[in-house]
């Protein structure tokens, strides 16, 4: 019956692959279809089919091989996991209406045509899903790398005077980073003050606040002051509603303005050079 | 009338609802200081719900009511609820070690707010804020 099955597979190829297509348009994610070229979207799956039909004729680990590299890639273009697995179950109707047609299998054996698909579809099934979420968990965890390292640096831009720039969200696990970041760093750097640019924060909310008033706080115990700059107008007129008190930090707001405080506090200014 | 919610249940989700509240605000034609209103109001509602409610649900609606265009934003979760209303909503107060701004805040930063909640329910807040 694999025989049978293979044999089917491969001598109607291109139909399969054809009316795969038609039915995976009609059945598919919208998302899926619309994310990419009809080129693309012919030739992926063109792919996708070469890589069931493989699965006949390759040994297991080229299998393997072959399915982790085309997850990646699907990965990539963003098909989602229900494209695969629809896919998949789309293929083994296609064959069985097909086989059905030119009476390769009559209803006597029925039940072994599909023991011997569902044998062959169900592993496929494992090991693609496997293979996709596998490719996706490494993106996600190389993402979370990447956004780590932009978490919170601490720059020092003049002797005593260090700023540290936040771009983007900043949940607890972030906050946790800025109040290391900068105790260590203020420490490290011998910095007196330390301006925290927060234009590039799109919400301050209550715990955004709390967290920066928590940091001002530490930075002052460890003897230096914490100056925050980039005070959006929008963002002040956020923080008087929700009624947060920030008397005791020193806010500006721009970069600019608190450089300009930060020399005065350590005694220094910016002069321009007679010519 | 269109109106879209999202699920709170990870931290991530907050800032997935401050994006849908803040892409409505705009469509509506919300200036940038309201946008930051309402972005703000709806990161304290969903972060509400994921300190102390475990998962909930925040919801925005574009409301008309005659003449005047707004938008509505509902928290609803299922959690242990509030057993002293008159408590949250005052200045300073907090069971989680923070500012204890949250509720009183959000109820600043919109035109209308109202909460019910039942202790071991759930709670229900909803706010409106109106275009002028």
């Amino acid at each position: 019956m694999r025989k049978k099955i293979f044999q089917y597979v491969q001598s109607h190829n291109d139909d399969i692959l054809n009316e795969w297509i038609e039915l995976m348009r009609v059945e598919a994610d919208e998302r899926a279809v619309q994310a990419m070229s009809d080129h693309m979207f012919v030739k992926t799956s063109s792919e996708f089919i070469q890589l069931v039909m493989s699965n006949f004729s390759d040994s297991e680990e080229k299998f393997q091989e072959r399915a982790v590299d085309f997850s990646e890639k699907i990965v990539r273009l963003g098909w989602p996991l229900a494209m695969i697995t629809d896919g998949l179950r789309v293929f083994s109707k296609i064959v069985e209406k097909g086989m059905k047609e030119s009476g390769e299998i009559t209803l006597e054996d029925y039940i072994e045509f599909t023991t011997e698909i569902n044998s062959w579809i169900f592993p496929m099934y494992k090991t693609i899903t496997e293979a996709y979420t596998t490719s996706w968990e490494r993106t996600v965890s190389l993402q979370k790398i990447a956004l780590q390292e932009l978490s919170a640096p601490l720059i020092p831009v003049f002797e005593k005077i260090s700023v540290m720039p936040l771009v983007g969200t900043i949940d607890t696990e972030r906050a946790k980073q800025i109040m290391e970041n900068l105790l260590e760093g203020v420490v490290s750097h011998r910095a007196e003050v330390v301006l925290i640019d927060i234009t590039g924060v799109p919400v301050v909310d209550t715990m955004v606040a709390h967290h920066i008033i928590q940091a001002a706080e530490a930075v002052r115990l460890v003897g230096a002051k914490c100056t925050i700059v980039g005070i959006r107008p929008e963002i002040a007129q956020t923080i008087v509603n929700l009624g947060i008190n920030l008397e005791d930090v020193t806010t500006t707001s721009t970069m600019k303005k608190g450089v300009e405080q930060a020399l005065a506090a350590t005694s220094r200014q910016i002069v321009e050079v007679q010519e | 009338m269109m109106d879209s919610s999202v699920k709170i249940i990870n931290e991530w989700d907050i800032v997935a609802a401050r994006q849908l509240g803040r892409n409505v605000a705009k469509e509506l034609g919300f200036g940038t200081v309201d946008q930051a209103r309402i972005t703000t109001a709806i990161s304290e509602l969903a972060r509400n719900i994921y300190l102390y409610a475990g998962q909930g649900e925040i919801t925005i609606e574009k409301v008309e009511n005659g003449a005047k265009k707004g938008m509505t934003i509902v928290s609803r979760d299922e959690g242990p609820g509030i057993p002293d209303l008159r408590k949250v909503m005052e200045d300073g107060f907090s069971t989680s070690g923070g500012l204890g701004a949250g509720l009183p805040g959000v109820k600043r930063l919109m035109d209308e707010f109202s909460i019910e909640s039942t202790p071991g329910e759930g709670t229900l807040i909803q706010s409106v804020k109106w275009l002028r």
